[in-house]
């Protein structure tokens, strides 16, 4: 008998201890969370291959999915990669490391142009990583007349040809800017107008997609979508028929950088890390992989002129002087997430 | 001691389905009932009365009606198929069966994704009909092609639980039958199908249950264009970061999974089955 309880015992005992050593293999790697298709991975390969770190990868599609993994999930990271309005909100929340700037010398290689943006003016938590633009992609061979204006993703001859992204924040803005209207809005009214006209467009919307947007561009599924510019980028690479342009009405432009999460275990590995991304050889083969706009100062100047000469990957100033960035809405989020349900679930 | 040996055998049991299906169960039902305000947490039914706002009950009309049409179509085409797999004839080839389950090998997602380079506009369909001369037509992210996607990969849970009580029944009674005159369609409405019926139940159930909470099929093959409880539970999660409005949902998910629950194993005993075994 006593021995049976033994046995139950131990069973249980070997459940959890077994449960533990699975959550806790690997506690010594540098654990990096970034976006999908965001990184030419064989940068991880030559990071682990010139320090011996071993890199533990995983990605997300959202800014907010990240956020979500982070604030509730118990997940621990040693490198994620936030867009300005989500470091902006992090800062506010405690929730990144300050970086030590004497680890990453090469963060002389940025642009300062890229830094001691309004999102975090010290620069004191964040390394840009990217930039990047939101516009609008199409095939050249399917529209009529100049593309010029957010106007077409409202036209009736493109019913069943647009393709919109199913992320609330970004779908809101050609809608916010076509009313004329701040893409930060914090207005009910103003909001309650960008949805119905998103309503109103919906049955001329083919799909509202996330990463596989890009291949349904090259294919010719569809003749418009509104794209990040990178991934204009990398459209137009595979199908020369594409192009891209920031509307004449103003858009979003955006900086992702790398930044150390409250709770890393790992924060000089993280650091060695940052500093080899800003490396001008590594920055250079990361932005010709990806197709988003370098933020660093020497690898632009070994940018192919091909790149340079693209609109989508180095639009000219005066576009981006048109651009508005998105900020962190605090509580008037939820009021977007209402909204955006009421256009989807229409 | 047989007694006091079994409790003790089945304790590893007890504190895994605690510690993993209990506690969160309590969690998420702990969560439904809170909300947050000035980083605390008060008790209040908001989450639920939200629930009920009209655009979210757009929403579980459509997760419903195409949750019980793709059940119904499962049933329709299943329990044929089981039937011809489980006969006689058949019911040594395990290799038919196995054609049914190969495609289960390969991760669901891959399966739903390719179902797109299938339907898209210059998919694998739309182009053999633009060879032979034929109209096209736009066959992905619509209801239809949601559906679809839910009865193609739901369908093995259909044909197997019926198949494995089909496969059970006992050739001896359906020869009493046929010996006191019943036809073969009185065999089948009186016997077989009667017997079977644990099977259907199950079947139903396991097909029911994803298909009403499914996401990734609504998001890939319907272009996330009309939502389905699955995405407004994901979207709370991962991209509201609203935890407490997703767990009410899931709460309210879970009572219906019940109440149907409920309802089918009332059905079971009618049937009277449950002497049989």
């Amino acid at each position: 008998m006593k021995m049976k309880i033994t046995i139950a015992v131990l069973l249980c005992l070997a459940i959890l201890v077994g449960l533990f050593l699975f959550v806790h293999a690997g506690q010594d790697d540098l654990r990096v969370f970034n976006w999908g298709e965001y990184i030419d991975e064989s940068i991880l390969k030559q990071f682990t291959e010139e320090t011996g770190i071993k890199i533990n990868y995983k990605k997300y599609a959202s800014n907010e999915e990240m956020y979500a993994k982070l604030k509730r999930g118990g997940s621990r990271y040693d490198i994620i990669v936030p867009t300005d309005y989500m470091i902006e909100r992090m800062i506010a929340e405690d929730m990144l490391e300050k970086l030590d700037f004497g680890n990453i010398p090469n963060f002389g290689n940025i642009d300062s142009r890229f830094t001691h943006r309004v999102y975090d003016p010290g620069s004191e938590y964040s390394v840009p990583y990217m930039w990047g633009t939101n516009g609008l992609i199409y095939n050249t061979e399917m529209v009529h007349g100049e593309i010029d204006s957010w106007d077409v993703l409202w036209d009736e001859t493109y019913k069943g040809q647009i393709l919109m992204y199913d992320s609330m924040r970004d779908s809101f803005i050609p809608a916010l800017i076509k009313l004329g209207y701040s893409i930060n809005t914090r207005s009910p009214r103003e909001l309650e107008e960008a949805r119905d006209l998103l309503i109103a467009q919906k049955p001329l919307v083919h799909a509202y997609m996330g990463d596989i947007m890009r291949d349904s561009m090259i294919s010719g599924e569809a003749a418009i979508g509104l794209m990040f510019s990178g991934d204009a980028v990398y459209c137009i690479d595979e199908n020369p028929a594409l192009a891209y342009v920031i509307p004449k009405e103003g858009s979003n432009v955006w900086f992702d950088a790398v930044a150390i999460p409250k709770g890393a275990r790992n924060k000089e590995a993280a650091e060695l890390f940052i500093n080899f991304l800003c490396r001008p050889d590594i920055a250079l083969k990361n932005t010709e992989y990806i197709g988003f706009s370098t933020v660093n100062a020497e690898a632009f100047k070994m940018l192919p002129p091909e790149l340079l000469e693209n609109p989508a990957y180095w639009p000219p100033d005066e576009a981006i002087d048109r651009c508005e960035l998105l900020m962190d809405l605090g509580d008037f989020a939820g009021e977007f997430d209402r909204a955006w349900t009421m256009v989807l679930a229409k | 001691m047989p007694n006091a040996y079994r409790r003790f055998i089945t304790l590893p049991y007890l504190a895994w389905a605690g510690v993993f299906i209990v506690l969160p169960i309590l969690l998420i039902v702990y969560y439904s009932l809170t909300v947050e305000a000035d980083g605390h947490l008060l008790l209040s039914l908001e989450n639920y009365k939200r629930a009920f706002d009209p655009v979210y009950l757009t929403i579980f009309r459509r997760s419903a009606s195409l949750s019980l049409s793709c059940t119904a179509i499962c049933l329709l085409l299943g329990y044929p198929i089981a039937y011809i797999l489980a006969s006689r004839e058949y019911a040594h080839k395990s290799f038919l069966l196995f054609l049914f389950l190969i495609p289960m090998w390969m991760n669901f997602l891959l399966r739903t994704y390719s179902w797109i380079s299938i339907l898209e506009r210059n998919g694998l369909i739309n182009t053999a009909l633009r060879a032979i001369g034929l109209p096209t037509a736009d066959l992905l992210f619509n209801n239809a092609a949601v559906l679809l996607g839910m009865v193609y990969n739901f369908l093995p849970f259909m044909i197997l639980p019926i198949c494995s009580v089909l496969k059970k029944r006992e050739q001896s009674l359906i020869e009493a039958a046929q010996d006191l005159g019943a036809n073969s369609r009185q065999v089948f409405t009186k016997l077989i199908f009667p017997l079977s019926v644990p099977g259907v139940v199950s079947g139903i159930t396991m097909v029911f249950m994803p298909a009403t909470s499914t996401f990734i099929i609504s998001d890939l093959l319907g272009g996330a264009q009309n939502m389905l409880i699955g995405n407004l539970i994901e979207q709370q999660f991962l991209r509201v970061n609203d935890w407490h409005f997703g767990s009410a949902v899931s709460v309210i998910l879970m009572l219906v999974f019940l109440a149907s629950f409920g309802i089918f194993s009332a059905i079971d005993k009618d049937e009277g089955v449950g002497l049989l075994y």
